[in-house]
């Protein structure tokens, strides 16, 4: 969507589009160059407690690092018969859509030239314990469905609003992850 | 010469007959062939016959807000051939077109030609798309392109999954729902548009806007507009909408875009839909917005009137995720998944990413050669048969101009 220049704007969401209009204009001429890969490692603890840490990644033909080791504490909490160290791995998972689809609402936000002022959102995933207890066969181990609630004050018409937490989802990482079908490979090294 | 007698490389045989430019045209079967192989049988445009015209050649009928049916179509295009002399050759298909030192050698099943310029008019929907997992849907289940479609009497009774939501995978479910086999329909990306909009036909109002005269350098991404599927729109005799709604109303089942299947025969369908459901609503909202600027800025707006609006898109709360196909409950599958064109036979570099041709407004990546028939070539009306004439006088001129180009070299 072609909006006024950026020099021209005021608006301000913290996200530079210039920069990732840029880049996928060279990544269009070297697709080799756009293939990354995201990695996480992880270490038993005790129990249900893992602690996992985020450093490394790939991307634009080589190593990259973040600025600082990220770390989770993942654990299952007490009325799992644990010690709650740390989130659930599925509530890690919508941590991970929220973001992902909050960050896409500020971008798409600031490409249309919206200024926004608050976003938050709250998320629920339901699930019947039935299938990760093994119970009943017919239930499944994740989700039954997910729901995000957006609030969102910013300096537009409703319809607008909507098309910003529209095109997030069109481009959302992790949003294509859970709603689509992954190969997973796990091996035994 | 001139690759394919459709509706545009005769709009392209006219233009260059004007400009007594020798040329022949070569088509594989009959003129119009797609459209008398590759349709279905109840197809009607979904332009209404005012605007499905071709350069010098409008529609005379007494009809013009009604909308072809597909032997009529046929007619209309046969009778243009025969009314600007065309020069066809039938039944000769081409085998490759490789370059030569002073243009192009063309090889066909009838001998070969050479020619200094070349029109590639073979058509953008040669080759229907089906994904690679097509095969794991188990033996028993039929399966169809909407290319091999022709009516509900070619399938078996039952359950009819239909794989696509633009025009044609919609046509196809309204009519195979409604000869008593199930739909189940399977969503992707679509665009949403209504027939009618403030008591006029959306193409009249896209036309008049100035929204199909919107050129290739101006459109903000045009790969991306090249690529977006097409107006779920049909031609329906009342001039009733066929969009989603219309469809879950006689009891058509919506599923997500189909991501897979498994290797034991169960889909995968995308938890997306809703999401698919919004954009597509919310894209329709844009156009009949900029129709409402344009018809208060030229006087057609009345102030009074409320502009009606389509509802909302109808999603149930939790669609399916996926179905076994070995259960019986679909026996037969049809692909309205898109289409691609064949360029199998030229063997000239020309191909970018995807297969795709490299142009530029139709004028081809190398000397002489043209495209036409494509989507959004140099306007957003080269989707259309009402396209034709514009690029075929635009690009006839361009090569006009490279032939006087040609001869000047040869006589300086």
């Amino acid at each position: 969507m072609a909006e006024a220049d950026s020099t021209a704007s005021t608006v301000n969401n913290g996200v530079n589009v210039a920069a990732l209009i840029s880049a996928r204009e060279a990544l269009t001429n070297a697709p080799q160059a756009a293939q990354f890969k995201w990695r996480a490692a992880c270490e038993w603890k005790n129990g249900t407690h893992s602690h996992s840490t985020v450093e490394g990644y790939y991307g634009l033909g080589q190593e990259q690092h973040h600025k600082r080791t990220f770390t989770f504490d993942a654990d299952h909490p007490e009325v799992f018969a644990s010690e709650d160290h740390g989130a659930t791995p599925v509530e890690y998972v919508l941590v991970g859509l929220a973001s992902c689809l909050t960050a896409g609402i500020a971008a798409v936000a600031q490409h249309r030239n919206i200024q926004l002022r608050s976003v938050t959102a709250t998320i629920e995933g339901d699930m019947d314990i039935q299938g990760i207890l093994g119970i009943d066969s017919d239930v499944r181990n994740g989700f039954g469905g997910i729901k995000v609630t957006y609030d969102i004050d910013a300096d537009a018409k409703r319809e607008d609003i909507e098309a910003l937490v529209a095109q997030s989802q069109k481009r959302s990482a992790v949003y294509d992850i859970v709603t689509n079908p992954t190969n997973v490979t796990v091996v035994v090294s | 010469m001139i690759i394919g007698a459709g509706h545009a490389g005769l709009a392209m045989s006219r233009c260059l007959t004007e400009r007594s430019i020798d040329h022949v045209v070569l088509e594989r079967g009959e003129v119009a062939h797609s459209w008398r192989t590759e349709r279905w049988d109840s197809l009607h445009l979904l332009t209404p016959n005012w605007q499905s015209r071709l350069p010098g050649y409008d529609y005379q009928g007494d009809d013009p807000d009604g909308y072809r049916a597909l032997p009529e179509v046929i007619d209309f295009i046969a009778e243009y051939a025969k009314a600007i002399a065309a020069p066809v050759r039938t039944h000769t298909t081409v085998t490759s077109v490789r370059p030569t030192e002073s243009g192009y050698l063309v090889r066909t099943d009838q001998g070969d030609w050479r020619c200094r310029t070349l029109v590639l008019a073979s058509g953008a929907c040669n080759i229907a798309g089906v994904p690679a997992f097509a095969e794991r849907v188990p033996r028993p289940i039929a399966q169809l392109t909407a290319q091999q479609y022709r009516n509900p009497g070619q399938l078996a009774d039952g359950g009819v999954m239909v794989v696509g939501a633009s025009s044609s995978g919609t046509q196809i479910a309204h009519e195979i729902h409604r000869s008593g086999r199930p739909v189940v329909l399977s969503v992707g990306e679509h665009i949403r548009a209504p027939r009618l909009y403030r008591g006029k036909d959306l193409e009249w109002w896209m036309d008049a806007a100035g929204v199909l005269d919107e050129r290739y350098d101006q459109v903000d991404d045009i790969k991306r507009a090249r690529r977006v599927p097409s107006l779920q729109l049909a031609g329906t005799p009342d001039r009733s909408t066929l969009d989603l709604n219309a469809l879950t109303a006689i009891g058509v089942k919506l599923v997500g875009r189909l991501s897979g299947i498994t290797e034991n025969g169960k889909t995968q369908f995308a938890g997306s839909l809703r999401n698919m459901c919004a954009l597509s609503d919310l894209k329709m909202g844009r156009l009949l917005d900029l129709i409402d600027e344009w018809a208060r800025a030229n006087g057609l707006y009345d102030p009074g009137e409320q502009p009606q609006r389509l509802p909302p898109t109808r999603v149930e709360d939790a669609p399916p995720l996926g179905m076994d196909l070995a259960a019986g409950a679909i026996k037969t599958i049809i692909w309205a998944t898109g289409y691609r064109p064949d360029y199998s036979w030229l063997e000239v570099p020309v191909l970018g990413r995807k297969g795709m041709i490299r142009h530029d407004g139709g004028v081809v990546a190398v000397p002489g050669m043209y495209l036409m028939g494509a989507v959004f070539l140099r306007r957003r009306k080269s989707t259309l048969i009402d396209g034709a004439g514009d690029d075929a006088r635009d690009l006839s001129a361009h090569l006009a101009s490279y032939l006087d180009g040609g001869l000047a070299r040869l006589t300086a």
